[in-house]
């Protein structure tokens, strides 16, 4: 049971980690991204190609995992930062599933859908599983902190400020001299990175990964996240973090109940749950539980 | 490969097929788009619940391929109108973007409900099987020509509403500005929902098609979607003609690519078609400067 609960609280630090980077972009810079998962994917597959394939040291691993996401938010930014936010949907879920096909597809690189097995993690083996684990929670958590504060901190300056200018009127922040391009692109590619170290961590915990484990329903439950914690503000990415871990695994407890059914149907239940929470918070609770604090009261879900 | 004309032939035939199969999901959506002026995502639930809504159809109760087509339809606009008015249209006041953030998750619920009842194996339709015909060479299956007529004759349907009802052209009017429309008497609320009704169903009627075509399982409409965005996207986001054009773009390139790359990279030919139009000409061939 205590292995268990580790592991959830380590998943938990991932999903807060790219709450915490969507709302450097959908937050602060107000730009939707449903392409979550391809940049966790992202940094994932380039974490683990480097370890595995060419030998890299696991830390320079994880950072060119955040490196490559955040060029490729940067690409995607540049392409995109002109056109409106239903585009910018369409394009972002595009882009993940491109994400998957390819990582299912260029086997000589990927493996294909049979994944990378064997990504090293910190003294795995070394030591017993559970000590791993709890060694991964802290570093994991370690992450969370660290991201934290550097988003809070962004949160705050005058860089910050800029992107809740654009996020509420690009034309007149444009007016005021701010480079919109500009700022879109570094807070896209801040968010991209921050998303894609989430990813290269997981790749290492889980010491395997393959296409299927980056479907659509991950951007679900960040989302869901960032919109139960509060978007805009970023202790609420962390504690919403943790309220889809406990909802999910609620889930889990809560279909095992269910007598009768088959385990594609318990799965199909959780994710049916999964979806209706969202929808409900949408409707009842779009500020979250932890509203962003500025002096413009504001939605940032309906900025564009 | 391509080595004569024979073969760039059986590539335009295939992708005109393929794109017709594409063209009402991306009227639909396009159709939602122009009126209520957000991204359904749930355009792929519609599509999933149309094909299995005509499976029943057709193989428990029976029914011929293009009644139980007339099913799928029904289903799928009934169940769009529903989650239209219970959680979409609740969350329009919030804005585009969380209306399609609510759409997405909103499909997810919908392809779970479907897997819950039905499973993820793979379902065919009750089809006679028919030998492909051979015209010099080049291949046409019989289903496949039946499925584009059947795509155009619904097309055609939608077209001869919106040019000669009264209902049609208080469609056009609102799409094209809804407040001027409000003044003239059209209620716009009705008006979203004949659309939502329209879109999803057709949504629903392609959903079935691309089953006639292949099999069915939940993810029949999501597997398409990024294809059916960038039909609409290509054609231009509101524009229904555009839609139709943009699917047949879409689909030939989708072959195109299928021969010359690798079957599996023909959506990530869609996606391509999306960037380069949005960098080229952000209002797709037929769509309005935004």
């Amino acid at each position: 049971m205590d292995a268990y609960i580790v592991a959830m609280l380590v998943f938990a630090g991932f999903y807060a980690l790219m709450a915490l980077g969507l709302n450097v972009i959908w937050g602060l810079a107000g730009m939707v991204n449903l392409g979550l998962v391809g940049f966790f994917a992202l940094g994932a597959y380039g974490s683990a190609l480097l370890t595995t394939k060419l030998f890299w040291p696991m830390p320079l691993g994880w950072a060119a995992g955040a490196v490559v996401a955040a060029a490729a938010g940067a690409m995607m930014a540049l392409i995109v930062a002109r056109l409106r936010g239903d585009y910018l949907a369409i394009v972002t879920l595009g882009f993940a599933e491109v994400i998957r096909l390819v990582a299912s597809n260029e086997i000589w690189l990927t493996n294909g859908t049979d994944g990378i097995s064997g990504i090293p993690g910190p003294w795995r083996g070394d030591v017993s599983p559970q000590t791993f684990n709890l060694i991964f929670l802290a570093l994991v958590w370690v992450a969370v902190g660290v991201a934290f504060l550097l988003c809070a901190r962004l949160s705050h300056s005058p860089f910050g400020r800029v992107l809740r200018a654009i996020r509420e009127d690009e034309d007149v922040a444009a007016v005021a001299g701010k480079p919109v391009l500009w700022f879109k692109v570094r807070a896209f590619a801040l968010g991209a990175a921050v998303v894609g170290f989430s990813g290269a961590l997981y790749a290492h915990y889980n010491a395997y990964i393959a296409p299927d484990g980056f479907a659509p329903l991950l951007t679900i439950y960040v989302v869901l996240a960032l919109t139960a914690g509060g978007v805009g503000a970023m202790r609420g990415a962390v504690v919403g973090a943790l309220l889809v871990l406990l909802l999910l695994e609620g889930t889990r407890f809560l279909a095992a109940e269910v007598p009768g059914v088959t385990p594609v149907q318990k799965a199909a239940l959780r994710e049916s749950i999964i979806a209706l929470s969202l929808i409900l918070l949408l409707r009842f609770r779009p500020q979250g539980l932890i509203p962003e604090r500025t002096r413009t009261r504001s939605s940032p879900g309906a900025s564009r | 490969m391509i080595q004569d004309w024979r073969d760039l032939a059986q590539i335009l035939v295939n992708g005109l097929m393929t794109g017709s199969m594409l063209m009402l999901p991306a009227i639909g959506f396009t159709t939602i788009f122009a009126v209520l002026r957000y991204p359904n995502f749930a355009i792929a639930g519609y599509a999933t619940v149309g094909a299995f809504a005509g499976w029943i159809a057709n193989t428990q109760w029976g029914l011929p391929a293009g009644l139980a087509l007339l099913v799928a339809f029904l289903a799928a606009g009934a169940l769009g109108l529903l989650a239209e008015e219970t959680a979409l249209k609740p969350l329009r006041p919030s804005g585009a973007l969380t209306v399609a953030i609510a759409s997405v998750a909103l499909t997810l619920l919908i392809e779970n409900v479907v897997r819950f009842f039905f499973g993820n194996d793979l379902r065919g339709y009750d089809l006679p099987i028919m030998r492909d015909w051979r015209f010099d060479g080049i291949r046409v299956g019989p289903q496949q020509l039946q499925n584009t007529l059947y795509a155009i004759a619904a097309a055609g349907a939608l077209f001869a509403v919106l040019a000669f009802t009264r209902l049609g052209r208080a469609m056009r009017a609102v799409a094209d500005n809804p407040q001027l429309a409000d003044i003239k008497g059209v209620d716009p609320d009705r008006i979203a929902r004949v659309a939502v009704f329209i879109g999803a169903g057709l949504a629903g009627f392609g959903g079935m098609l691309l089953g006639l075509d292949t099999s069915i399982d939940p993810l029949t409409g999501f597997r398409v979607v990024l294809s059916v965005f960038a039909a609409a996207v290509v054609g231009g986001l509101g524009s229904i003609p555009g839609a139709a054009l943009g699917a047949l773009v879409v689909g030939i390139g989708e072959e195109m690519a299928g021969v010359l790359l690798e079957p599996a990279y023909r959506t990530v030919t869609a996606f391509l078609a999306i960037l380069v139009v949005l960098s080229i000409r952000p209002q797709g061939l037929l769509g309005r400067a935004a």
